[in-house]
């Protein structure tokens, strides 16, 4: 009974930016004319955002982690995508036949091939680009970005300069239709997968011992180090992680796309850092709300204002930043 | 005269010195020296990119800031031409007008974007200027009604700087002098005096204070120089002459479009220039400068060369393509960041 008394309160969650979410679906809803077009826009709108969530969710916590920012991680998004390309065409029988199930067998191999390919290249990369460079911020953007152009053009001699089609597996393509309202079957996948990699990760974080080591090291990297843990090996961990979750996160939007292009990363790492700045540098539950915000937000205005869309994420970050200027959930050390 | 012109800063290197003196010479004398249009393309792109990368060089090299937002300013100057000049009619006002706009322009936004993020962490603006950039680049090619969307616009000059007018009846050593030569010209001064303002700016007390805050913010804050108002001036600073090369661009080419100015591929090219040049040397810029743009424009024959020599052995002809010439640049790169973090011109300083 004392022993509960004792110790220390839980923080309590900060739940305003919670809230957004509904706020911005609900503020949506008068601008759109029809509740179906609505209903749709909505679901496609947390599907962008759980595929964007899925490629966020590693660099965030290798910065939070370790205070370093990877400027290449858009490549190991491309890399992912491309693996994708080399596992998914060739198998082109298993993608194009009726059943659910070998569609399936075909995707989750695609998925397990570009994530163990973006993890050990992920090794390689942290050993050899960014060891050396730690605590250095301006090397880091330097030498990141010089591991994006090699990266981008090693991609160009592997898999050729062009843009490469790749179709969605036959039992993913098409709608569900309830009545008015149509939603895509690849999207509910892509919620079902985003929600299953936040559960996971959730887990970890708050369930195992290690995910305490990680959130710990988050918090104050050399108190865990005085304590006799190699954070550098835990980091290692990560980094190798979140590299492969940005390898699956490459084949989930190559297969939302349909095409990828070694240009592909790059263009989706804007919208990456602009969620990881909107939840606040090193925080994955920002992230995660980051994500949505900014997947509706995409959504809303490319169906209301084609021309302004990405404007619109540009201007929600300016918002959120002058609300809250180190983000939605602001990691305590910085 | 010399000192005065270079505020002071001499090469300091025998071998730098030959090799700035060649440069110079080459593109004052390019028209002459090298005639053909190709050649003279590159020697006033040159002229051009040592103007921005110097510029760049400001930020990175002296301040320490890493912005993204760089070649966002270069295409304000490049767009403020194209559409006054197409909107206007080609004369000088509209030409003046023009750069006058965007001028201004530039230095808004680099006000707006440094004192609403340079108060943070390099990695958080350099975040910020990537999002704001390429955001700019998206909305150049789609507000196709103003800016000509993705084919850019292509328009006219005043009549002196055009290439059918001949301003000589006679060739002048065997060249024809006409509006190509005179635009050349103008390109190549405005370039250079731009660079020596540049070279007296980071040699001024000012740039001193520049680089107190690039090595130790927290102490030159300490002695009392307000680091966020240093920060936002040399942001404003670099913007308005990353424009300047912009407007000169503007001049040569006499077409603006997305891909020549405001694309990210150019901002990576702006970054390895002033990384293999040398950081923190405004010399760094024409060195690095020089090299990549001749590499752009001619490695890729060499390396053509090189992959038919190599055609029977696998995988090294797709390595040597001439279109992987960025990948070798980009080896080069990191290898520059890790071993001579001040470039060739360190290098040749420290020997």
């Amino acid at each position: 009974m004392s022993q509960a008394k004792d110790a220390l309160p839980r923080a309590s969650l900060d739940k305003i930016p919670l809230v957004l979410i509904p706020l911005i679906a609900v503020a949506a809803l008068p601008l759109i004319p029809s509740l179906p077009t609505w209903v749709t826009l909505t679901i496609a709108g947390l599907a962008m955002g759980m595929m964007i969530f899925i490629m966020a969710s590693g660099l965030t916590l290798v910065f939070g982690l370790m205070d370093v920012m990877n400027f290449a991680h858009g490549a190991f998004i491309t890399i992912g995508a491309f693996v994708a390309t080399s596992v998914l065409l060739p198998l082109a029988a298993w993608t194009e036949a009726d059943k659910l199930w070998l569609n399936l067998a075909a995707l989750l191999s695609a998925i397990l091939a570009a994530m163990v390919v973006a993890g050990v290249l992920g090794l390689a990369f942290e050993r050899v680009i960014i060891k050396p460079v730690y605590g250095q911020h301006l090397k880091q953007i330097l030498i990141t970005m010089g591991g994006l152009i090699v990266a981008e053009q090693s991609i160009h001699v592997i898999w050729g300069p062009d843009i490469i089609g790749l179709p969605k597996p036959a039992a993913l393509r098409g709608s569900f239709i309830f009545g008015d309202i149509a939603i895509e079957k690849y999207r509910v996948l892509a919620v079902i997968v985003g929600l299953a990699v936040f559960a996971a990760m959730f887990g970890v974080l708050n369930r195992t011992r290690i995910g305490l080591l990680i959130r710990a090291g988050v918090e104050d990297s050399e108190m865990v180090e005085a304590l006799g843990y190699r954070i550098r090996r835990i980091f290692i961990g990560v980094f190798v992680a979140g590299s492969a979750l940005a390898g699956l996160g490459g084949v989930m939007w190559a297969l939302y796309q349909e095409t990828v292009s070694s240009a592909m990363g790059m263009q989706v790492m804007i919208l990456i850092f602009i969620v990881i700045i909107i939840g606040g540098l090193g925080s994955v539950g920002g992230c995660f709300i980051g994500s949505l915000l900014v997947g509706l937000m995409a959504n809303y205005v490319g169906f209301l204002a084609p021309k302004i869309a990405l404007g619109s994420n540009i201007l929600l970050m300016v918002l959120i930043l002058l609300w809250r200027p180190q983000g939605l959930y602001p990691v305590a050390k910085r | 005269m010399i000192r005065t012109l270079l505020s002071g800063d001499y090469p300091r290197s025998r071998a730098l010195s030959v090799l700035l003196l060649a440069i110079l010479a080459g593109l004052a004398l390019a028209p002459f020296v090298f005639p053909g249009t190709r050649s003279l393309d590159v020697a006033a792109k040159v002229c051009v990119f040592i103007l921005l990368v110097a510029s760049y060089d400001l930020l990175l090299g002296y301040t320490g800031i890493v912005s993204f937002a760089h070649t966002m300013f270069f295409g304000i100057g490049a767009y403020g031409v194209a559409i006054a000049v197409s909107r206007l009619g080609p004369s000088w006002g509209s030409l003046v007008l023009g750069s006058l706009a965007a001028l201004a322009c530039s230095a808004l936004l680099a006000l707006l974007i440094g004192v609403l993020s340079l108060r943070v962490k390099t990695i958080f603006f350099a975040m910020i200027t990537l999002a704001v950039a390429s955001f700019f680049a998206i909305l150049a090619s789609q507000l196709s009604g103003f800016t000509g969307g993705e084919d850019g616009l292509t328009y006219k000059l005043p009549e002196l700087l055009l290439p059918g007018t001949k301003l000589l009846q006679a060739p002048l050593a065997g060249v024809e002098i006409n509006g190509k030569i005179v635009s050349y010209y103008l390109v190549f001064f405005a370039a250079a005096a731009l660079f020596l303002a540049l070279l007296r700016v980071v040699n001024s007390p000012f740039g001193r204070v520049l680089q107190a805050i690039r090595e130790n913010d927290f102490r030159a804050e300490a002695i009392g120089y307000r680091s966020v108002f240093y920060r936002s001036a040399a942001n404003c600073v670099a913007a308005l002459a990353a424009s300047a090369a912009g407007i000169l661009y503007a001049i040569w080419l006499r077409y603006a479009g997305p891909d020549t100015t405001l694309s990210l591929d150019i901002m990576m090219d702006v970054l390895l220039m002033v990384v293999i040049g040398g950081m923190g040397t405004m010399y760094g810029a024409v060195v690095g400068a020089t090299l990549f743009v001749i590499a752009q424009n001619y490695l890729q024959d060499l390396m053509k060369l090189a992959s038919d020599a190599a055609a029977g052995i696998p995988f090294v002809p797709a390595l040597l393509h001439p279109d992987r010439w960025l990948l070798w640049l980009g080896i080069l790169f990191i290898l520059s960041v890790y071993r001579f973090p001040a470039g060739i011109v360190g290098k040749l300083r420290s020997k």
